[in-house]
Protein backbone atom coordinates (compact mmCIF):
# COMPACT_ATOMS: atom_id res chain seq x y z
CA UNK A 1 0.00 0.00 0.00
CA UNK A 2 1.51 3.32 -1.08
CA UNK A 3 1.93 6.00 1.57
CA UNK A 4 -0.74 8.66 1.30
CA UNK A 5 -0.56 12.10 2.77
CA UNK A 6 -3.76 11.61 4.79
CA UNK A 7 -4.86 8.00 4.80
CA UNK A 8 -8.49 8.29 5.84
CA UNK A 9 -9.77 5.20 4.07
CA UNK A 10 -11.60 4.15 7.24
CA UNK A 11 -14.16 6.93 6.60
CA UNK A 12 -15.73 4.43 4.19
CA UNK A 13 -16.60 1.94 6.93
CA UNK A 14 -20.26 1.51 7.84
CA UNK A 15 -23.32 3.72 7.43
CA UNK A 16 -21.79 6.49 9.52
CA UNK A 17 -18.09 6.30 10.30
CA UNK A 18 -16.86 8.17 13.36
CA UNK A 19 -13.15 7.87 12.70
CA UNK A 20 -11.02 8.03 9.55
CA UNK A 21 -7.48 7.44 10.65
CA UNK A 22 -6.30 4.04 11.79
CA UNK A 23 -3.26 1.88 11.17
CA UNK A 24 -5.48 -1.00 10.09
CA UNK A 25 -6.87 0.92 7.10
CA UNK A 26 -6.06 -2.00 4.79
CA UNK A 27 -9.18 -3.59 6.31
CA UNK A 28 -11.14 -1.30 3.95
CA UNK A 29 -9.22 -2.45 0.85
CA UNK A 30 -9.85 -6.06 1.79
CA UNK A 31 -13.57 -5.33 2.26
CA UNK A 32 -13.62 -3.80 -1.23
CA UNK A 33 -12.10 -7.06 -2.49
CA UNK A 34 -14.89 -8.99 -0.73
CA UNK A 35 -12.80 -10.19 2.19
CA UNK A 36 -13.42 -9.67 5.93
CA UNK A 37 -10.03 -9.74 7.61
CA UNK A 38 -8.65 -9.76 11.14
CA UNK A 39 -5.05 -9.51 12.28
CA UNK A 40 -2.78 -12.10 13.86
CA UNK A 41 0.34 -11.29 15.86
CA UNK A 42 3.39 -12.69 14.08
CA UNK A 43 5.17 -12.91 17.40
CA UNK A 44 2.68 -14.81 19.60
CA UNK A 45 -0.03 -15.92 17.18
CA UNK A 46 -2.87 -14.11 18.97
CA UNK A 47 -5.77 -13.48 16.57
CA UNK A 48 -7.75 -10.24 16.73
CA UNK A 49 -11.12 -9.27 15.35
CA UNK A 50 -11.72 -6.44 14.87
CA UNK A 51 -8.17 -6.12 13.53
CA UNK A 52 -5.59 -4.35 15.68
CA UNK A 53 -2.25 -2.78 14.75
CA UNK A 54 -0.71 -3.74 18.07
CA UNK A 55 -0.67 -6.91 20.16
CA UNK A 56 -1.30 -6.30 23.88
CA UNK A 57 0.06 -9.75 24.78
CA UNK A 58 3.49 -9.62 23.12
CA UNK A 59 3.61 -5.81 22.76
CA UNK A 60 4.63 -6.41 19.14
CA UNK A 61 3.24 -4.38 16.25
CA UNK A 62 4.11 -6.84 13.52
CA UNK A 63 0.79 -8.26 12.41
CA UNK A 64 -0.42 -10.30 9.47
CA UNK A 65 -3.92 -10.45 8.06
CA UNK A 66 -6.17 -13.52 8.20
CA UNK A 67 -9.58 -13.98 6.62
CA UNK A 68 -12.74 -14.54 8.67
CA UNK A 69 -14.26 -17.55 6.94
CA UNK A 70 -16.81 -20.27 7.52
CA UNK A 71 -19.73 -20.45 9.89
CA UNK A 72 -19.78 -18.86 13.32
CA UNK A 73 -22.35 -19.10 16.11
CA UNK A 74 -24.92 -16.38 16.83
CA UNK A 75 -24.29 -15.43 20.47
CA UNK A 76 -26.78 -12.58 20.87
CA UNK A 77 -28.75 -10.10 18.78
CA UNK A 78 -31.19 -7.19 18.98
CA UNK A 79 -33.49 -5.57 16.45
CA UNK A 80 -33.62 -1.80 16.80
CA UNK A 81 -36.89 0.11 16.47
CA UNK A 82 -35.18 3.45 17.12
CA UNK A 83 -31.86 4.56 15.74
CA UNK A 84 -29.19 7.10 16.46
CA UNK A 85 -28.87 10.17 14.20
CA UNK A 86 -27.97 9.12 10.65
CA UNK A 87 -29.28 5.54 10.84
CA UNK A 88 -33.06 6.18 10.81
CA UNK A 89 -33.69 5.28 7.14
CA UNK A 90 -32.25 1.79 7.72
CA UNK A 91 -34.70 0.84 10.51
CA UNK A 92 -35.51 -1.78 11.54
CA UNK A 93 -32.10 -3.47 11.59
CA UNK A 94 -30.55 -6.18 13.72
CA UNK A 95 -27.15 -6.03 15.39
CA UNK A 96 -25.45 -9.18 16.57
CA UNK A 97 -22.33 -10.86 17.92
CA UNK A 98 -21.15 -14.00 16.14
CA UNK A 99 -18.57 -16.24 17.81
CA UNK A 100 -15.73 -17.94 15.98
CA UNK A 101 -14.07 -19.56 18.99
CA UNK A 102 -10.78 -17.68 19.11
CA UNK A 103 -12.49 -14.38 18.34
CA UNK A 104 -15.92 -12.84 17.89
CA UNK A 105 -17.39 -10.49 15.29
CA UNK A 106 -19.79 -7.61 15.99
CA UNK A 107 -22.00 -6.49 13.10
CA UNK A 108 -25.43 -6.53 11.50
CA UNK A 109 -27.55 -9.43 10.35
CA UNK A 110 -28.52 -9.34 6.67
CA UNK A 111 -32.14 -8.37 6.12
CA UNK A 112 -32.58 -11.47 3.94
CA UNK A 113 -32.98 -13.45 7.18
CA UNK A 114 -36.38 -12.78 8.78
CA UNK A 115 -36.13 -11.68 12.41
CA UNK A 116 -38.46 -14.52 13.44
CA UNK A 117 -35.96 -17.04 12.06
CA UNK A 118 -33.16 -15.82 14.34
CA UNK A 119 -32.16 -17.73 17.45
CA UNK A 120 -29.12 -17.79 19.71
CA UNK A 121 -26.89 -20.68 18.70
CA UNK A 122 -27.71 -20.68 14.97
CA UNK A 123 -24.90 -20.67 12.40
CA UNK A 124 -24.12 -17.53 10.40
CA UNK A 125 -21.27 -16.50 8.13
CA UNK A 126 -19.63 -13.08 7.82
CA UNK A 127 -19.70 -11.55 4.33
CA UNK A 128 -18.28 -8.30 2.97
CA UNK A 129 -20.87 -5.94 1.44
CA UNK A 130 -21.15 -2.61 -0.33
CA UNK A 131 -23.36 0.20 0.98
CA UNK A 132 -24.51 3.32 -0.87
CA UNK A 133 -22.14 6.19 -1.70
CA UNK A 134 -19.07 3.98 -2.00
CA UNK A 135 -19.16 2.83 1.59
CA UNK A 136 -18.36 -0.71 2.63
CA UNK A 137 -19.21 -3.02 5.54
CA UNK A 138 -19.91 -6.65 6.31
CA UNK A 139 -23.06 -8.56 7.27
CA UNK A 140 -23.99 -11.88 8.80
CA UNK A 141 -25.75 -14.19 6.36
CA UNK A 142 -27.21 -17.68 6.57
CA UNK A 143 -24.34 -20.18 6.70
CA UNK B 1 -6.45 1.17 60.47
CA UNK B 2 -8.22 4.53 60.23
CA UNK B 3 -11.62 4.45 58.58
CA UNK B 4 -13.09 6.81 55.98
CA UNK B 5 -16.61 8.12 56.46
CA UNK B 6 -19.37 9.95 54.65
CA UNK B 7 -20.54 12.97 56.64
CA UNK B 8 -22.83 14.77 54.22
CA UNK B 9 -25.13 13.86 51.33
CA UNK B 10 -27.27 15.91 48.99
CA UNK B 11 -29.27 15.58 45.81
CA UNK B 12 -31.26 17.87 43.57
CA UNK B 13 -34.70 16.76 42.49
CA UNK B 14 -34.32 14.68 39.32
CA UNK B 15 -36.34 16.33 36.56
CA UNK B 16 -36.93 16.01 32.83
CA UNK B 17 -35.54 19.48 32.13
CA UNK B 18 -33.87 21.66 34.76
CA UNK B 19 -34.69 25.33 34.31
CA UNK B 20 -31.23 26.71 34.94
CA UNK B 21 -27.52 26.25 34.30
CA UNK B 22 -25.32 23.32 35.36
CA UNK B 23 -23.69 25.32 38.15
CA UNK B 24 -27.13 26.15 39.55
CA UNK B 25 -28.22 22.53 39.25
CA UNK B 26 -25.08 21.31 41.04
CA UNK B 27 -25.53 23.99 43.71
CA UNK B 28 -28.83 22.43 44.80
CA UNK B 29 -27.07 19.19 45.74
CA UNK B 30 -24.02 21.02 47.14
CA UNK B 31 -26.16 23.20 49.42
CA UNK B 32 -28.05 20.18 50.74
CA UNK B 33 -24.85 18.21 51.45
CA UNK B 34 -23.15 21.17 53.15
CA UNK B 35 -26.20 21.78 55.33
CA UNK B 36 -26.47 18.06 56.03
CA UNK B 37 -22.83 17.98 57.21
CA UNK B 38 -23.10 21.45 58.78
CA UNK B 39 -19.89 22.54 57.09
CA UNK B 40 -18.65 25.84 55.68
CA UNK B 41 -16.58 26.20 52.51
CA UNK B 42 -13.14 26.53 54.21
CA UNK B 43 -13.68 23.09 55.78
CA UNK B 44 -13.66 21.42 52.33
CA UNK B 45 -10.08 20.49 51.41
CA UNK B 46 -10.68 19.46 47.79
CA UNK B 47 -13.46 18.92 45.25
CA UNK B 48 -13.94 16.18 42.66
CA UNK B 49 -16.48 16.93 39.91
CA UNK B 50 -18.03 14.06 37.95
CA UNK B 51 -20.15 13.79 34.80
CA UNK B 52 -20.18 12.15 31.40
CA UNK B 53 -18.57 14.88 29.31
CA UNK B 54 -20.30 14.17 25.99
CA UNK B 55 -23.45 15.91 27.26
CA UNK B 56 -21.69 18.95 28.66
CA UNK B 57 -21.39 22.18 26.74
CA UNK B 58 -19.07 23.50 29.45
CA UNK B 59 -15.54 22.14 29.17
CA UNK B 60 -13.78 21.35 32.44
CA UNK B 61 -16.74 22.04 34.77
CA UNK B 62 -14.66 21.47 37.93
CA UNK B 63 -13.25 25.00 37.78
CA UNK B 64 -16.69 26.51 37.27
CA UNK B 65 -18.16 24.60 40.21
CA UNK B 66 -15.29 25.37 42.59
CA UNK B 67 -15.83 29.05 41.84
CA UNK B 68 -19.63 28.89 42.16
CA UNK B 69 -19.44 26.84 45.38
CA UNK B 70 -16.97 29.33 46.89
CA UNK B 71 -14.28 26.64 47.11
CA UNK B 72 -11.28 28.54 45.71
CA UNK B 73 -8.36 28.22 46.27
CA UNK B 74 -8.78 24.53 47.24
CA UNK B 75 -7.80 22.02 44.57
CA UNK B 76 -10.44 20.63 42.22
CA UNK B 77 -10.43 18.12 39.37
CA UNK B 78 -12.75 16.24 37.08
CA UNK B 79 -13.27 12.51 36.73
CA UNK B 80 -15.45 10.38 34.47
CA UNK B 81 -16.34 6.75 33.91
CA UNK B 82 -19.61 7.22 31.99
CA UNK B 83 -22.64 6.40 34.18
CA UNK B 84 -20.44 5.37 37.12
CA UNK B 85 -18.57 8.69 37.23
CA UNK B 86 -19.67 9.81 40.68
CA UNK B 87 -18.86 6.53 42.46
CA UNK B 88 -15.47 6.73 40.77
CA UNK B 89 -15.31 10.20 42.33
CA UNK B 90 -16.12 8.77 45.78
CA UNK B 91 -13.47 6.07 45.25
CA UNK B 92 -10.88 8.76 44.49
CA UNK B 93 -12.05 10.84 47.46
CA UNK B 94 -11.57 7.76 49.65
CA UNK B 95 -7.99 7.35 48.45
CA UNK B 96 -7.18 11.06 48.88
CA UNK B 97 -8.44 10.88 52.46
CA UNK B 98 -6.95 7.47 53.24
CA UNK B 99 -3.55 8.63 51.98
CA UNK B 100 -3.65 11.53 54.40
CA UNK B 101 -3.36 14.09 51.62
CA UNK B 102 -6.75 15.61 52.53
CA UNK B 103 -9.18 15.34 55.43
CA UNK B 104 -12.47 16.36 53.79
CA UNK B 105 -13.22 15.87 50.08
CA UNK B 106 -16.44 16.85 48.32
CA UNK B 107 -17.70 14.83 45.33
CA UNK B 108 -20.15 16.66 43.04
CA UNK B 109 -21.86 14.67 40.29
CA UNK B 110 -24.19 16.19 37.74
CA UNK B 111 -25.75 15.87 34.30
CA UNK B 112 -28.00 18.15 32.32
CA UNK B 113 -29.19 16.00 29.47
CA UNK B 114 -32.11 18.15 28.39
CA UNK B 115 -30.09 20.49 26.21
CA UNK B 116 -29.81 17.92 23.43
CA UNK B 117 -32.48 15.82 21.69
CA UNK B 118 -33.15 12.22 22.71
CA UNK B 119 -31.83 10.88 19.37
CA UNK B 120 -28.73 13.00 19.71
CA UNK B 121 -28.21 11.87 23.29
CA UNK B 122 -28.55 8.22 22.21
CA UNK B 123 -25.96 8.80 19.53
CA UNK B 124 -23.60 10.46 22.01
CA UNK B 125 -24.26 7.73 24.55
CA UNK B 126 -23.51 5.20 21.82
CA UNK B 127 -20.14 6.88 21.41
CA UNK B 128 -19.35 5.64 24.91
CA UNK B 129 -19.04 2.31 23.07
CA UNK B 130 -16.43 1.49 20.40
CA UNK B 131 -16.75 4.28 17.82
CA UNK B 132 -14.37 2.60 15.41
CA UNK B 133 -15.88 -0.89 15.25
CA UNK B 134 -19.40 -0.79 16.76
CA UNK B 135 -20.95 2.66 16.25
CA UNK B 136 -20.81 2.48 12.39
CA UNK B 137 -23.47 -0.27 12.67
CA UNK B 138 -25.93 2.14 14.33
CA UNK B 139 -25.74 1.05 17.94
CA UNK B 140 -27.26 2.78 20.95
CA UNK B 141 -27.18 2.04 24.65
CA UNK B 142 -30.53 0.17 24.84
CA UNK B 143 -29.40 -2.16 22.05
CA UNK B 144 -26.31 -3.20 24.01
CA UNK B 145 -28.30 -4.03 27.13
CA UNK B 146 -30.84 -5.71 24.83
CA UNK B 147 -28.08 -8.08 23.72
CA UNK B 148 -27.61 -9.05 27.38
CA UNK B 149 -31.37 -9.43 27.86
CA UNK B 150 -31.40 -11.77 24.85
CA UNK B 151 -28.46 -13.70 26.27
CA UNK B 152 -30.12 -14.02 29.69
CA UNK B 153 -33.41 -15.13 28.15
CA UNK B 154 -31.68 -17.68 25.91
CA UNK B 155 -29.66 -19.18 28.76
CA UNK B 156 -32.16 -19.07 31.62
CA UNK B 157 -35.62 -18.70 30.09
CA UNK B 158 -36.17 -15.22 31.56
CA UNK B 159 -39.22 -13.49 30.07
CA UNK B 160 -40.25 -9.95 29.22
CA UNK B 161 -42.95 -10.29 31.89
CA UNK B 162 -40.25 -11.01 34.51
CA UNK B 163 -38.47 -7.82 33.50
CA UNK B 164 -41.74 -5.87 33.76
CA UNK B 165 -41.94 -6.83 37.45
CA UNK B 166 -38.74 -4.86 38.03
CA UNK B 167 -40.22 -1.80 36.35
CA UNK B 168 -43.35 -2.17 38.44
CA UNK B 169 -41.32 -2.25 41.68
CA UNK B 170 -39.35 0.83 40.69
CA UNK B 171 -42.52 2.81 40.02
CA UNK B 172 -43.97 1.87 43.41
CA UNK B 173 -40.93 3.22 45.26
CA UNK B 174 -40.32 6.31 43.16
CA UNK B 175 -43.83 7.37 44.15
CA UNK B 176 -42.48 7.52 47.73
CA UNK B 177 -39.34 9.49 46.77
CA UNK B 178 -39.85 13.23 46.66
CA UNK B 179 -36.62 13.62 44.64
CA UNK B 180 -37.74 11.21 41.92
CA UNK B 181 -38.69 12.23 38.39
CA UNK B 182 -41.64 9.82 37.94
CA UNK B 183 -44.05 9.89 40.88
CA UNK B 184 -46.99 7.89 39.57
CA UNK B 185 -47.00 4.17 40.39
CA UNK B 186 -47.75 1.93 37.42
CA UNK B 187 -50.71 -0.39 37.27
CA UNK B 188 -49.59 -3.92 36.25
CA UNK B 189 -52.51 -3.96 33.80
CA UNK B 190 -50.65 -1.33 31.79
CA UNK B 191 -48.19 -4.04 30.71
CA UNK B 192 -51.02 -6.04 29.13
CA UNK B 193 -52.34 -3.20 27.00
CA UNK B 194 -50.78 -3.21 23.53
CA UNK B 195 -51.95 0.37 22.98
CA UNK B 196 -49.94 1.59 25.98
CA UNK B 197 -46.73 3.23 24.72
CA UNK B 198 -44.85 1.58 27.60
CA UNK B 199 -45.09 -1.64 25.59
CA UNK B 200 -43.63 -0.25 22.37
CA UNK B 201 -40.43 -1.91 21.19
CA UNK B 202 -37.12 -0.08 21.56
CA UNK B 203 -34.50 -2.69 20.79
CA UNK B 204 -35.69 -6.28 21.02
CA UNK B 205 -36.31 -7.82 23.46
CA UNK B 206 -36.40 -4.53 25.41
CA UNK B 207 -39.52 -2.36 25.37
CA UNK B 208 -40.05 1.24 26.46
CA UNK B 209 -40.98 -0.05 29.93
CA UNK B 210 -37.55 -1.66 30.30
CA UNK B 211 -35.63 1.59 29.85
CA UNK B 212 -34.86 4.44 32.23
CA UNK B 213 -35.51 7.98 31.08
CA UNK B 214 -32.94 10.72 30.65
CA UNK B 215 -33.02 13.24 33.47
CA UNK B 216 -31.32 16.37 34.74
CA UNK B 217 -29.92 16.16 38.22
CA UNK B 218 -27.04 16.58 40.64
CA UNK B 219 -25.68 14.76 43.68
CA UNK B 220 -23.12 15.64 46.33
CA UNK B 221 -21.23 13.42 48.78
CA UNK B 222 -18.81 14.65 51.46
CA UNK B 223 -16.10 12.18 52.45
CA UNK B 224 -13.95 12.62 55.58
CA UNK B 225 -11.18 10.97 57.57
CA UNK B 226 -12.24 9.04 60.66
CA UNK B 227 -10.89 11.74 62.96
CA UNK B 228 -12.73 14.53 61.14
CA UNK B 229 -15.85 12.43 60.69
CA UNK B 230 -16.08 11.75 64.42
CA UNK B 231 -15.38 15.41 65.23
CA UNK B 232 -17.80 16.88 62.69
CA UNK B 233 -20.62 14.37 62.44
CA UNK B 234 -23.00 12.79 64.95
CA UNK B 235 -23.86 9.99 62.52
CA UNK B 236 -21.10 9.23 60.03
CA UNK B 237 -21.57 6.29 57.69
CA UNK B 238 -18.39 4.33 56.99
CA UNK B 239 -17.01 3.15 53.67
CA UNK B 240 -16.32 -0.49 54.49
CA UNK B 241 -15.58 -1.94 51.07
CA UNK B 242 -14.70 -0.66 47.62
CA UNK B 243 -14.46 -2.71 44.45
CA UNK B 244 -13.83 -1.51 40.93
CA UNK B 245 -13.25 -3.33 37.66
CA UNK B 246 -13.41 -2.94 33.91
CA UNK B 247 -14.31 -5.03 30.88
CA UNK B 248 -13.79 -4.69 27.14
CA UNK B 249 -15.66 -1.84 25.47
CA UNK B 250 -16.39 -3.84 22.33
CA UNK B 251 -18.82 -6.67 23.02
CA UNK B 252 -16.56 -9.06 21.10
CA UNK B 253 -14.29 -9.03 24.14
CA UNK B 254 -16.98 -10.41 26.49
CA UNK B 255 -17.06 -14.08 27.44
CA UNK B 256 -20.84 -14.24 27.72
CA UNK B 257 -24.04 -12.19 27.44
CA UNK B 258 -25.98 -13.13 30.56
CA UNK B 259 -24.15 -11.03 33.15
CA UNK B 260 -21.53 -8.33 33.63
CA UNK B 261 -18.11 -9.73 34.49
CA UNK B 262 -16.81 -6.37 35.73
CA UNK B 263 -19.67 -6.15 38.24
CA UNK B 264 -18.88 -9.64 39.54
CA UNK B 265 -15.23 -8.75 39.98
CA UNK B 266 -15.98 -5.41 41.67
CA UNK B 267 -18.41 -7.16 44.02
CA UNK B 268 -15.81 -9.78 44.96
CA UNK B 269 -13.31 -7.06 45.83
CA UNK B 270 -15.83 -5.05 47.87
CA UNK B 271 -17.09 -8.05 49.87
CA UNK B 272 -13.51 -9.13 50.59
CA UNK B 273 -12.47 -5.66 51.76
CA UNK B 274 -15.59 -5.29 53.95
CA UNK B 275 -15.28 -8.91 55.16
CA UNK B 276 -18.95 -9.58 54.57
CA UNK B 277 -21.04 -11.92 52.44
CA UNK B 278 -23.88 -10.99 50.09
CA UNK B 279 -26.37 -12.27 52.68
CA UNK B 280 -25.10 -9.64 55.16
CA UNK B 281 -26.37 -6.77 52.98
CA UNK B 282 -29.53 -5.18 54.39
CA UNK B 283 -30.33 -2.78 51.53
CA UNK B 284 -28.89 -2.25 48.05
CA UNK B 285 -28.90 0.34 45.31
CA UNK B 286 -28.13 -1.24 41.94
CA UNK B 287 -27.63 0.27 38.50
CA UNK B 288 -31.00 -0.42 36.84
CA UNK B 289 -30.55 1.69 33.70
CA UNK B 290 -32.59 -1.12 32.14
CA UNK B 291 -34.71 -3.77 33.84
CA UNK B 292 -32.30 -6.49 32.68
CA UNK B 293 -29.48 -4.59 34.38
CA UNK B 294 -31.17 -4.96 37.79
CA UNK B 295 -31.82 -8.64 37.17
CA UNK B 296 -28.17 -9.25 36.25
CA UNK B 297 -27.11 -7.26 39.33
CA UNK B 298 -29.03 -9.67 41.62
CA UNK B 299 -26.86 -12.46 40.24
CA UNK B 300 -23.57 -10.59 39.79
CA UNK B 301 -23.75 -9.35 43.41
CA UNK B 302 -24.51 -12.82 44.75
CA UNK B 303 -28.03 -12.05 45.99
CA UNK B 304 -29.16 -14.94 43.78
CA UNK B 305 -27.39 -17.75 41.98
CA UNK B 306 -26.87 -17.30 38.22
CA UNK B 307 -30.22 -17.76 36.50
CA UNK B 308 -32.21 -17.48 39.75
CA UNK B 309 -32.50 -13.70 39.93
CA UNK B 310 -36.03 -13.88 38.56
CA UNK B 311 -37.08 -15.80 41.68
CA UNK B 312 -36.19 -12.77 43.81
CA UNK B 313 -38.44 -10.38 41.91
CA UNK B 314 -41.25 -12.90 41.40
CA UNK B 315 -41.33 -13.51 45.19
CA UNK B 316 -40.97 -9.77 45.91
CA UNK B 317 -37.78 -10.50 47.89
CA UNK B 318 -36.27 -7.25 46.58
CA UNK B 319 -39.19 -5.20 47.89
CA UNK B 320 -38.74 -3.15 51.07
CA UNK B 321 -40.04 -5.94 53.31
CA UNK B 322 -38.21 -8.69 51.41
CA UNK B 323 -34.99 -10.59 52.06
CA UNK B 324 -32.81 -8.06 50.20
CA UNK B 325 -34.50 -4.74 49.38
CA UNK B 326 -33.16 -3.29 46.12
CA UNK B 327 -33.72 0.20 44.72
CA UNK B 328 -36.43 1.16 47.15
CA UNK B 329 -35.91 4.79 46.09
CA UNK B 330 -37.23 4.11 42.56
CA UNK B 331 -33.87 3.34 41.00
CA UNK B 332 -32.67 4.73 37.71
CA UNK B 333 -35.79 3.37 35.99
CA UNK B 334 -38.20 5.70 37.79
CA UNK B 335 -36.17 8.09 39.94
CA UNK B 336 -34.33 9.08 36.75
CA UNK B 337 -30.78 8.67 35.46
CA UNK B 338 -28.81 11.91 35.15
CA UNK B 339 -25.60 10.05 34.22
CA UNK B 340 -22.93 11.81 36.28
CA UNK B 341 -25.23 12.33 39.29
CA UNK B 342 -26.52 8.77 39.54
CA UNK B 343 -23.80 7.09 41.62
CA UNK B 344 -23.86 9.90 44.17
CA UNK B 345 -27.63 9.63 44.39
CA UNK B 346 -27.32 5.90 45.06
CA UNK B 347 -24.77 6.58 47.81
CA UNK B 348 -27.07 9.22 49.31
CA UNK B 349 -29.98 6.78 49.42
CA UNK B 350 -27.88 4.16 51.24
CA UNK B 351 -26.49 6.74 53.69
CA UNK B 352 -30.03 7.89 54.53
CA UNK B 353 -31.10 4.24 54.95
CA UNK B 354 -28.23 3.52 57.34
CA UNK B 355 -28.96 6.65 59.35
CA UNK B 356 -32.64 5.67 59.56
CA UNK B 357 -33.63 8.82 57.68
CA UNK B 358 -35.14 7.34 54.53
CA UNK B 359 -38.71 8.22 55.51
CA UNK B 360 -41.38 6.15 53.76
CA UNK B 361 -38.63 4.23 51.91
CA UNK B 362 -36.89 3.17 55.15
CA UNK B 363 -35.80 -0.46 55.40
CA UNK B 364 -36.13 -1.64 59.01
CA UNK B 365 -32.84 -1.79 60.96
CA UNK B 366 -30.59 -1.41 57.93
CA UNK B 367 -26.97 -1.45 59.07
CA UNK B 368 -25.07 -2.58 55.96
CA UNK B 369 -25.81 -1.17 52.51
CA UNK B 370 -24.40 -1.75 49.04
CA UNK B 371 -24.07 0.47 45.98
CA UNK B 372 -23.60 -1.05 42.49
CA UNK B 373 -22.92 1.59 39.82
CA UNK B 374 -22.09 0.64 36.23
CA UNK B 375 -20.52 2.69 33.43
CA UNK B 376 -21.48 1.82 29.86
CA UNK B 377 -22.55 -1.78 29.32
CA UNK B 378 -20.36 -3.04 32.14
CA UNK B 379 -17.24 -1.32 30.81
CA UNK B 380 -16.77 0.14 34.27
CA UNK B 381 -18.17 -1.26 37.51
CA UNK B 382 -17.99 0.20 41.02
CA UNK B 383 -19.35 -1.63 44.06
CA UNK B 384 -19.28 0.06 47.46
CA UNK B 385 -20.27 -1.29 50.85
CA UNK B 386 -21.31 1.17 53.53
CA UNK B 387 -21.99 0.50 57.19
CA UNK B 388 -23.10 2.13 60.40
CA UNK B 389 -20.15 0.63 62.29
Amino acid sequence: MAEREIDNRFCKFGTVSFTGLTRVNDFIDYLEQGKVMGTECKDCGQKYFPPRADCCKSLASDMEWFEVTGPGTLLSFSTLSYAPVGFGPELPYTIAVVGYGEYKVFGRIDKSIPVEALSVGMKLKTTACRLSEGKVSYVFQAA
Amino acid sequence: MAKVGIIGVGQSKFVRAFNGSIRELAFEAFKEAMEDAQLTAPQIDATIVCSAPEYDKQRSPSGVFAEYFGLNPQPTCYVESLCSSSTTGVRLAYSLVKSGLHDVVLVAGFQKMSEISSAESQERMGRGADIQWESPFGTMMPSYYAMFARGHMAKYGTTSEDLALIRLKSSIYSALNEKAMVRKPLNPEAFQDPANPLNNPISSPLLVRDCCANADGASCIIVASEKKARALSARPVWIKGLGSASASVNLVGRDHFHGLAAAEEAARQAYRMARIKPADVDVAEVHDCFTIAELMAYENLGFAKPGEGVELIRAKETYKEGRIPVNVDGGLLSKGHPIGATGGSQVRTIVLQLRGEAGPMQVKDASIGLVHNIGGVGIYANVMILGRE
